[in-house]
């Protein structure tokens, strides 16, 4: 099925050599930070992790998203979604792929990776992510694979796929509960000691990786004369408004616990995020503007849906405005805020500030050009199959 | 087999790449190197020359182990004379020049371990004397 | 032909999962591997009461830093950070961002945030105070290392790194309440004004901390920090489950503090303030 991805007109090749020259442009960066150490990019002793990681930690939420197709397809049976639920599980490979290369831009000494394998930790939960991240790869890669080959060759999927495929339901949700894990259960770090992390970063994934899933539909509509069907963008969009109106409820109960409170652990992330920080006579504000903006585009993109459902109308234009205010929004909000707020006052309640460098920025760029790059060609592939087994 | 053409080809290319190395230099290895003895005239090591030949790196990898996870620091004693665990501490304290010693062999097989990235060589403490 | 490939393919896949999850098996399995886990909670038998207290038995190693000793006294402070950075190869980088600390000073406020007054007084406004790792005896590094490069020594309860394991993801500088961590963000050499012989230095994307001078210890020496200040005994270090240590007799004498106590690490090192 490979050479399906082999045969394209200039657009698609035009994008191809756009990404690869971006991931020329990331993986010469990263040869620069290789050579030189982690002092490259704006992390340091106090805020010692950034961008890789919080990135990262919504990738993982990206591919725990194609949770909200795969399950309604297979647990209930519903119908509308079988055309959606192979670009849930292409999605999740190609983020998945992303989360990994973020992982390893950020260790200090990427070529003793394999220590995480050769000396198994059971009580770290990094050695648990890396285990339930390899894992769901895996079951994304098998699934994906032999039911896009049973359809090319028009027959039923073995009936042994099926328990790989339920068991991927279990472990989309590990994904985000053992990463939200990473951060709930550190002394010290307030901001992220919250039971509700986990519920959070479910809910926000529930949202991103839809939206992400429609926005390519509504892109491969326009080129590739894919139709996801009127009903199946309806009740995903249904789906992203509750996963979105979820996720704002639980950030507004960390504003109450912050504010009613009046714990300074829990109060200064917030304050720092969304008002600016006093410490010292100086105000810490750097990420103010970004999270207003979430916050913006959070209620945007609910107003876009809200009037798509009320007025009975579905536009792809109103279809790609509302999944990018959504998506952006969960970006801006766990993507950048979660990581870095919690971090802003260190454990001797000394405040500092992160800025990413130029090539750290550009590292990440490369990594996110991968990403896409992977899931256009597998998006290639799938609708290629589609449109083979129509004709 | 299915395109025998192609195939046939391509693999006598790729052994002719593969083995490029032996053929450019002529199937010879090149002279063997002759590690310098340690310069103040010891004779005595903690084990037979064949021994440190063969084992030095496994024995270094078990003297990191027992020295920084399992807290046996205890000395070694070889012949009467006590040795530190260690390369700064037993290797080096003879063996004082890395290049004409350890590099020699290290260079001849291609081999770059990563020791020296933090243990020092005499020849970095005279340096950093010299240009602090 | 097809067929062939297939069962080659499975067979191929089969061994390769093998390859990767037979060392994984292995080392769950062989107990001295998850020793540092067990170490950390798994109960051992015998050990029940010890853990109970929350204290681990045989040699705990600690330290009480007298800090009525150090007030009015700043040089002292630095005496004691130029001696552990010497014995260290501890480089001086000069930009907070990136700076490698193993013991430093800092304000009351800062050192104990937790414990920190409204209205404190002139002595705690004006000195500095020290500070290292904890050596906790929970410590949650040790805790959320993914490759068990930072353990705790069973025979003394030191929380000891490993730079050769450390695979530089900085989990455990997250996990630390005490910021006693540093991470190599470059390589530290060009900053060190004169090399300890008796010592390696560190290579870069590796963290590093304070060892309470094992390889001192070894050598039957006091840690740096404790000879620096010897003359007047201003810290004291010893066996924290030993009542007869003199570690022990000035605990059970003075009235001291530790850092951050609500967190549960349990800190090996106290304060008389």
């Amino acid at each position: 099925m490979i050479e399906k991805a082999l045969k394209g007109n200039t657009i698609y090749w035009g994008w191809l050599a756009l990404l690869l020259a971006l991931i020329a442009l990331g993986a010469a960066c990263y040869i620069r930070q290789f050579n030189f150490g982690m002092g490259l990019t704006g992390m340091g002793r106090d805020l010692s992790w950034g961008l890789y990681i919080s990135q990262f930690t919504f990738l993982v939420g990206v591919a725990a998203g194609g949770l909200m197709l795969v399950l309604p397809f297979y647990i209930h049976d519903y119908k509308v979604f079988g055309r959606l639920t192979i670009l849930g599980e292409f999605l999740a490979i190609s983020a998945i792929v992303m989360c990994l290369m973020f992982v390893m831009a950020d260790i200090g000494q990427p070529i003793r990776g394999l220590n995480m394998i050769l000396h198994p930790t059971p009580n770290s939960m990094l050695f648990w992510d890396m285990v339930v991240l390899l894992g769901y790869l895996t079951l994304n890669v098998i699934c994906g694979w032999v039911i896009l080959t049973a359809e090319k060759k028009e027959i039923k999927p073995p009936k042994w796929v099926y328990f790989f495929v339920y068991v991927s339901i279990p472990f989309a949700v590990s994904i985000h509960t053992v990463t939200a894990m990473l951060y709930c259960g550190l002394p010290s770090r307030h901001f992220w000691l919250s039971a509700i992390t986990a519920p959070r970063f479910l809910a926000s994934a529930f949202a991103a990786g839809p939206a992400l899933i429609l926005i390519f539909c509504v892109i491969m509509k326009k080129l590739a004369h894919f139709d996801a069907g009127k009903e199946a963008v309806n009740k995903l969009i249904t789906i992203i408004m509750y996963a979105a109106i979820i996720n704002a409820f639980f950030v507004c109960m960390e504003f109450f616990v912050g504010f009613y409170s009046n714990v300074p652990g829990h109060l200064h992330s917030l304050e720092y995020l969304f008002f600016g920080l006093e410490h010292d006579g100086h105000t810490y504000n750097n990420l103010v503007p970004v999270m207003w903006t979430s916050v913006v585009m959070c209620f945007a993109g609910l107003a876009v849906f809200s009037y798509m459902k009320l007025a009975k109308v579905q536009t792809d234009t109103l279809v790609v405005l509302g999944c990018t205010l959504t998506f952006l929004s969960l970006f801006l909000d766990k993507g950048l805020g979660f990581v870095l707020g919690g971090l802003v006052v260190n454990p001797l309640n000394e405040v500092t500030e992160y800025y990413p460098t130029l090539n750290e920025i550009l590292v990440s760029v490369g990594i996110w050009a991968t990403g896409f790059l992977l899931v256009t060609l597998l998006y290639k592939i799938a609708v290629a199959v589609e449109h083979e087994v129509e004709a | 087999m299915y395109n025998k053409g192609l195939i046939v080809p391509g693999l006598v290319v790729f052994v002719i790449i593969a083995t490029f190395p032996f053929w450019y230099n002529g199937l010879s290895a090149g002279p063997v190197p002759k590690p310098e003895l340690p310069p103040g005239g010891e004779k005595q090591c903690v084990a037979p020359a064949e021994v440190m030949r063969s084992e030095h790196m496994s024995m270094l990898n078990e003297w990191r182990d027992e020295v920084l996870r399992d807290g046996h620091r205890v000395a070694v004693v070889a012949d009467g004379k006590e040795y530190r665990k260690g390369l700064q501490t037993a290797c080096m304290s003879c063996h004082t020049n890395k290049e004409k010693f350890c590099d020699s062999c290290h260079n001849y097989t291609a081999v770059q371990p990563y020791c020296w990235d933090c243990h020092l060589t005499p020849a970095n403490i005279v340096a950093k004397k010299e240009k602090p | 032909m097809d067929n062939n490939r297939r069962s080659f393919l499975k067979i191929a896949g089969i061994t390769a999962l093998a390859g990767i999850g037979a060392p994984v098996a292995a080392h769950l399995s062989s107990s001295p591997a998850a020793a540092s886990a067990e170490a950390h909670g798994a109960p051992q038998e015998g050990h029940e009461a010890a853990r109970e207290s929350g204290k681990r038995d045989g040699v705990r190693l600690g330290m009480v830093i007298d800090m009525r000793k150090f007030y009015g006294h700043p040089e002292m402070l630095d005496k004691v950070i130029a001696a552990c950075d010497k014995a260290h190869n501890i480089p001086h980088i000069g930009n907070k961002k990136s700076e490698i600390k193993w013991i430093w000073k800092a304000p009351y406020a800062n050192a104990f945030p937790d414990q920190s007054v409204a209205h404190s007084s002139k002595t705690i406004a004006e000195n500095d105070f020290l500070v290292l790792c904890n050596h906790c005896d929970q410590p949650p590094c040790v805790r959320v290392c993914p490759t068990k490069a930072t353990f705790v020594l069973e025979e003394n309860g030191i929380v000891a790194m490993d730079y050769h394991r450390c695979i530089g993801c900085r989990f455990c500088m997250m996990a630390c309440p005490y910021g006693a961590r540093s991470f190599n963000w470059e390589d530290p050499r060009p900053y060190i004004s004169e090399y300890n012989p008796d010592f390696p230095t560190r290579m870069r994307g590796v963290v590093e901390k304070c060892t309470f001078c094992e390889e001192r210890l070894a050598l039957g020496q006091q840690p740096a920090c404790v000879e620096a200040v010897k003359d007047c005994g201003a810290i004291v270090f010893g066996d924290l489950n030993n009542p007869e240590s003199q570690i022990c007799q000035v605990l059970a004498k003075e009235n001291t503090i530790q850092r951050s106590p609500a967190y549960g690490t349990k800190p090996s090192v106290f304060y008389i303030v």
